[in-house]
């Protein structure tokens, strides 16, 4: 049977889609240490439905600042990914990418900016390839853009594009851990549901 | 007096010595409307210009087309008259792709949301005849906004800008 909406998937799907998260958080792991040149670990990662209304308090509410990266995926699946990463993952990346000490947003510059797009650009990539590794369905992803301002505010824009598909997203959160410090970073995934579904019964579970 | 918290497509109606608030509007766009002889204020925050482009979707608050109209019925059954009503609005801003001009990027057709979501609100807000006396929209970051029915002015907040009243 296949599910109409995100509140349809049973237990066992978000045991799939939980071992999809985590598959994706390894590769994206790998990306970031050899992008960053040092080792990175990471821990299981969370993943969750989460109302809508609810994520932007899941990453330090509605008005903190944030560094929003955006990337919509096509082919076999229409969706998009959204990372969302605090001041202080960004400023880590890059401290060590670039060697700068960055105290606030105000001294991003476009190097900088793009610095952290191909952050996202890497990590969306991991996660897209354990996806259509595993499901064999052929996913590609646009260019991402970047943009730094009010968690909710950037929320919105995949919330208003998917908002009619339910009221509620998948929600991953993992922690990376660097040689000295670690970091957090979340990554939300908007999948329209005949996508959600087409992935679901390619493993198996439809 | 307490701050009323209005969420993603919801509304909420106050009177003073209430205020209203809605954090981070993106290309959301925030409609505040007052009595001014009553007192009754209400605020919506709406995601989408027009409900018919999710026919079933039973969220009115949702869309620009029907939610305004509910809020006026909601404040008029409270003792506003529309007749009276004055609106100020906020938001409808492009959050995205304005760093990557000219590229093929994430947001698409989806850009012109913001825009298409105030020309939906004023349209609807022309139709009911009420007014738009203040206004803080479109361009590229997002807004918090309170609204306060005592003095009918609209704080507008947003990351390293000046707070405007409006």
């Amino acid at each position: 049977m296949s599910q109409q909406r995100y509140e349809d998937l049973s237990e066992l799907h978000m045991d799939v889609l939980r071992e999809i998260g985590n598959i994706g958080a390894g590769n994206a792991a790998t990306s970031l240490s050899v992008m960053l040149g040092q080792p990175i670990d990471m821990t299981l990662p969370k993943v969750n439905l989460v109302e809508f209304n609810d994520v932007a308090d899941a990453v330090g509410g509605a008005e903190s600042l944030i560094y929003g990266v955006l990337l919509n995926l096509n082919g076999d699946v229409n969706g998009m990914i959204m990372f969302l990463l605090n001041k202080d993952f960004a400023h880590l990346i890059l401290n060590i990418l670039m060697g700068e000490s960055y105290k606030n947003f105000e001294e991003m510059n476009e190097l900088s900016l793009s610095a952290i797009q191909e952050v996202g650009n890497i990590l969306s990539a991991a996660y897209v390839r354990s996806i259509a590794e595993l499901t064999g369905l052929t996913i590609g992803v646009s260019v991402p853009e970047v943009s730094i301002d009010m968690a909710g505010a950037l929320l919105s824009v995949p919330i208003i594009k998917f908002g009619t598909v339910g009221d509620k997203v998948l929600f991953i959160e993992e922690n990376f851990q660097g040689l000295t410090e670690s970091v957090m970073c979340h990554m939300i995934l908007f999948a329209e549901m005949d996508s959600l579904n087409l992935i679901l019964s390619r493993l198996g579970l439809a | 007096m307490g701050m009323l918290t209005v969420g993603i497509s919801d509304l909420k109606i106050a009177l003073p010595p209430d205020t209203l608030v809605t954090y981070a509007l993106g290309s959301c766009v925030g409609i505040c409307l007052l009595d001014p002889m009553t007192r009754v204020a209400g605020m919506s925050h709406i995601m989408l210009p027009t409900s018919s482009v999710s026919p079933g979707d039973k969220n009115v608050f949702k869309f620009a087309d029907t939610a305004i109209p509910d809020l006026v019925r909601k404040m008029e059954a409270k003792g506003a008259q529309k007749a009276r009503l004055k609106a100020k609005i906020a938001g409808g801003a492009q959050m995205f792709g304005s760093s990557t001009t000219g590229k093929a990027g994430a947001t698409g057709d989806l850009w012109q949301i913001g825009q298409r979501n105030v020309a939906a609100v004023t349209a609807m807000l022309s139709k009911l005849n009420i007014p738009i006396i203040a206004k803080d929209v479109l361009a590229d970051y997002g807004r918090t906004i309170i609204f306060d029915p005592a003095t009918g002015i609209l704080t507008v907040r947003a990351i390293n800008r000046n707070i405007r009243e409006l």
